[in-house]
C-alpha cells in the first residue's frame, strides 16, 4: 500500500474529500516556494502538488502560466525540483510532482522517477503524457514505487477510463470542465458524472481538479469525489505570501470536512 | 494497452511508409497531448479514413484542387538563377502560383472538407508567417466555417498585411503575447482554446507536425506536389532529378514533395532549415541539425531544448521557419539516412532571394529562399550535370517589408 493509498483510505474512513493543493516549484523564488508549500501542509493540504514551471504548459491558464514565467526568469532549474519535493517531505508533508513530459523524458524516465522517490516524492501527474505512450513510465514507476496520475476528463469515453485507471495507481485526476486550468465560479456539471463514470472502472479514489477556489466549492466536490484539488487559485494567493495562501488552505479544509447536507 | 487509432492501410495513398496504427514513425511521432484531446483525434483519424475511401470525398477534394487552388501547379526551369548553381539545371515547383501563394492551400482545403465531414462548424488554426492563416481563412470562407487564427504578436507586427488579410476574409486574428510571442505560441493558444472548445472546434494544423493523425494526414493532403513535380520533371528532362530541395520549418511542403520521390532512392532529399545569424550564434530554427529528441505539441520529434528539456525559443529572418520543433516524419527520415537536413543563414537566403527575383522575374517567399539557397551549394556540389528540383513552396509579397528594410530598398525604412 503506497502512502496516497493509506492518505485516501484515511480520508474515506473519515467520510471526506482529501484536499490537495498544488503550487509550482520556484514561485516566486525556489526558498519562497518551499515556504509557500510549508505553508499549505501546515494548513491541512492532505497532498500537495508541485508543480514544474515549463516553457509550453498547454494544459494551463493564464495564472499558472505567468507563475511558470516567473519561476523560469527568476532562475528554476530541473534540480530544484527535487530539493523541493524534499523539503515537503521534511516537512512531513505528502508531494506528488505535476510535469509536462518533455522535462523528465529528456532527463531519463528512469533517472527521474529515481530521484524524484529519493527525494521523497510519491508519484507523478502527467497532463500530456497518456497511458497510450507511457510504457517507459510505467516500468519506472514500479521500479521506483511511484504512483502514476493520470488524468480523464469529461470527453474520454469508457473505453478511455478503462485504459486510464488500469494504468493508474494512488488516485485518477478528473478533470472537471473541459478546458485549461483556472479558478471559476462553478465547478461543471460535468463533474460528477465524470466521477461516477470513473467508479465504474475502477476502485481508485478519484480526485476532482480544474476550477475549484472556495471552501463551499471543496464541500460542493468532497460530496462526491475522494479528493478535492485546487491549483490557480492558491497560485493567485501566493503574491500574498504564506499568510494568504494558508488563510485559503485553511478554508479549503474546512470545505472538505463540512458535513454532507 | 489497445490501440485506438484506425489502420489506415486501405486507402489510395497509404504506402509502406505510413506510421504504425498509433502514428509512430520508427521512435518518433505518436500523441502526447492531454487526455481531453485523445477522443477528437481518435475521431480525426477515424474520419480521415472513412473520407479516404469514400470517392465522392476525394473527388470533391481533386475538384477544389484543381478548380479553385489552381492545380497542377508549374515546374518552371529557372536557368538564369541556375548560372550562379556551378551550371546545374534548376527546376522550381511553383507551388507560389496556387490560390493564397503558397502550398498551404492543398491541406486546408483537405482539412476544410474534413471539419464539414464531421459536423463542425467552427475552425481554429495557428499561424506563423501568416500564409496558413491566410489559407485557413480563405477555405473557411469558401466553406462557410467560423475561423479564428492565432499569431504570436511578433508574427503579427511582422506580417501585418497577413493580417488584414485574414481580416478581410472574415477570420478572427487573436495576437498571441506569451512566451516568444511567435509560432511555437500561437500553437499552444490554439491548443487550448481546442482543448476547451472540441466538440464544436477542429483544429487545423498548419504543419506535418503535432500529435497523430496530424503528421500523416497533413503530408498525405500536400503528396500531390511531390506526384505532379516527379512526372513534371520525367517529362521535362526525361529523368529524375539528382537532388529534392525544400526548406523545413514544420516541415509540411518538404515532406510533401519528398514523399513523391521517397521510393526513387537514388534522389537525394535535401531539407534546408533556418540557421539565422549562424549556428554558432545561438538564433537559428534549425531543429533537425541541431537539436535532440523530445515532446512538444503533441509529438516526439527533434527539439531545440535546453538541459531541462524547456523548448529553447527558435530565430529566424523567416516568420514561417522560426519554430523549435520539426514533424516527425523528417525525424524519422533523417534517423533512417533517407533524408539530410542542412542549416541555411538568414544572409544566404536573403541572397538567393534577391538572386532569384533579379534572374527569373519570382519573388519567393523568405522560407522558399532557404531552399533556394541550399539548391545553389547543392549545384556548386553537383557540376554541370546536376539537375535539382526546389520547392518554391510560396511567393514572397508578404516579405517585401521584411526585404525593402534588409536591402535598404525605400528611404526612411
Amino acid at each position: 500500500m503506497s502512502r496516497i493509498d493509506e492518505l485516501f483510505a484515511q480520508t474515506r474512513g473519515e467520510g471526506r474529500g482529501a484536499l490537495i493543493g498544488y503550487l509550482p516549484a520556484g514561485y516566486p523564488t525556489v526558498a519562497e516556494s518551499k515556504e509557500l508549500l510549508a505553508a499549505t501542509v501546515d494548513a491541512g493540504a492532505d497532498l500537495v502538488e508541485v508543480g514544474f514551471p515549463y516553457s509550453d504548459p498547454v494544459m494551463d491558464g493564464p495564472t499558472i502560466q505567468a507563475a511558470a514565467d516567473t519561476a523560469l526568469r527568476n532562475g528554476f532549474r530541473l534540480k530544484d525540483l527535487f530539493e523541493v519535493v524534499e523539503s515537503v517531505a521534511n516537512r512531513g508533508g505528502r508531494a506528488v510532482v505535476m510535469t509536462y513530459w518533455n522535462p523528465v523524458f529528456h532527463y531519463g524516465v528512469d533517472a527521474f522517477a529515481r530521484d524524484l522517490a529519493a527525494a521523497g516524492g510519491l508519484g507523478l501527474i502527467t497532463p500530456d503524457l497518456t497511458p497510450d505512450e507511457g510504457s517507459e513510465w510505467l516500468a519506472a514507476s514500479d521500479t521506483h514505487g511511484l504512483d502514476r496520475i493520470f488524468l480523464v476528463a469529461p470527453s474520454s469515453s469508457d473505453e478511455r477510463i478503462a485504459l486510464t485507471t488500469a494504468a493508474a495507481s494512488g488516485f485518477v485526476y478528473a478533470t472537471a470542465v473541459m478546458g485549461v486550468t483556472g479558478a471559476r465560479d462553478t465547478v461543471g456539471g460535468a463533474a460528477q458524472g465524470l466521477v461516477n463514470r470513473t467508479r465504474v472502472h475502477t476502485d481508485l479514489p478519484v480526485g476532482v481538479g480544474l476550477g475549484v477556489r472556495s471552501g463551499d466549492q471543496a464541500a460542493e466536490v468532497s460530496a462526491f469525489a475522494d479528493g478535492v484539488i485546487v491549483g490557480s487559485a492558491l497560485v493567485a494567493k501566493a503574491v500574498d505570501g504564506t499568510d494568504a495562501v494558508a488563510a485559503l488552505t485553511k478554508e479549503l479544509a474546512e470545505g472538505v470536512r463540512r458535513p454532507q447536507a | 494497452m489497445t490501440d485506438t487509432a484506425p489502420q489506415s492501410s486501405q486507402s489510395p495513398h497509404s504506402s509502406r511508409h505510413d506510421p504504425d496504427a498509433r502514428g509512430h514513425f520508427g521512435d518518433y511521432g505518436g500523441r502526447f497531448l492531454p487526455e481531453a484531446l485523445m477522443g477528437a483525434l481518435d475521431e480525426l483519424a477515424a474520419e480521415y479514413d472513412k473520407a479516404q475511401q469514400d470517392p465522392e470525398f476525394t473527388a470533391e477534394f481533386q475538384r477544389l484542387l484543381s478548380g479553385y487552388a489552381g492545380r497542377p501547379s508549374l515546374l518552371s526551369e529557372a536557368p538564369r538563377f541556375a548560372e550562379h548553381a556551378g551550371g546545374a539545371r534548376i527546376l522550381l515547383k511553383r507551388e507560389d502560383l496556387n490560390h493564397t501563394g503558397s502550398h498551404k492551400i492543398n491541406n486546408v482545403l483537405g482539412q476544410a472538407l474534413l471539419t464539414k465531414r464531421m459536423g463542425k462548424k467552427r475552425v481554429i488554426a495557428e499561424t506563423g508567417a501568416g500564409q496558413h492563416g491566410v489559407a485557413t481563412a480563405t477555405a473557411c470562407a469558401l466553406l462557410d466555417l467560423e475561423c479564428v487564427v492565432y499569431m504570436g504578436e511578433v508574427d503579427t507586427e511582422r506580417q501585418a498585411l497577413n493580417v488584414a488579410r485574414m481580416r478581410l476574409l472574415g477570420a478572427e486574428v487573436v495576437p498571441v503575447a506569451t512566451g516568444s510571442r511567435t509560432l511555437k505560441d500561437a500553437i499552444n493558444e490554439a491548443l487550448r482554446d481546442w482543448v476547451t472548445n472540441v466538440d464544436t472546434t477542429h483544429y487545423l494544423l498548419g504543419t506535418a507536425a503535432g500529435a497523430h493523425p496530424f503528421p500523416v494526414m497533413v503530408r498525405n493532403f500536400h503528396q500531390i506536389i511531390g506526384e505532379e513535380a516527379r512526372e513534371q520533371v520525367l517529362a521535362q528532362t526525361g529523368r529524375l532529378p539528382d537532388a529534392v530541395a525544400a526548406c523545413v520549418g514544420g516541415g509540411s511542403n518538404a515532406i510533401g514533395i519528398f514523399h513523391g520521390f521517397l521510393d526513387d532512392t537514388d534522389v537525394r532529399l535535401v531539407g534546408l532549415e533556418p540557421g539565422g545569424k549562424g549556428l554558432d550564434s545561438g538564433e537559428h530554427g534549425a531543429t533537425l541539425t541541431q537539436g535532440t529528441p523530445g515532446t512538444l505539441h503533441g509529438a516526439l520529434s527533434y527539439l531545440l531544448q535546453d538541459e531541462d528539456g524547456q523548448t529553447i525559443e527558435a530565430y529566424s529572418i523567416s516568420a514561417g521557419l522560426d519554430y523549435p520543433g520539426v514533424g516527425p516524419e523528417h525525424s524519422y527520415l533523417k534517423d533512417a539516412g533517407r533524408a539530410e537536413y542542412r542549416a541555411v543563414t538568414d544572409d544566404e537566403a536573403m541572397d538567393a532571394f534577391q538572386l532569384l527575383s533579379k534572374t527569373e522575374g519570382i519573388i519567393p517567399a523568405i522560407e522558399s529562399a532557404h531552399a533556394l539557397a541550399g539548391a545553389l551549394r547543392l549545384g556548386r556540389e553537383l557540376g554541370p550535370d546536376g539537375l535539382i528540383l526546389v520547392s518554391l513552396s510560396g511567393r514572397g509579397d508578404k516579405d517585401v517589408d521584411t526585404a525593402a528594410r534588409y536591402f535598404n530598398l525605400v528611404e526612411g525604412v
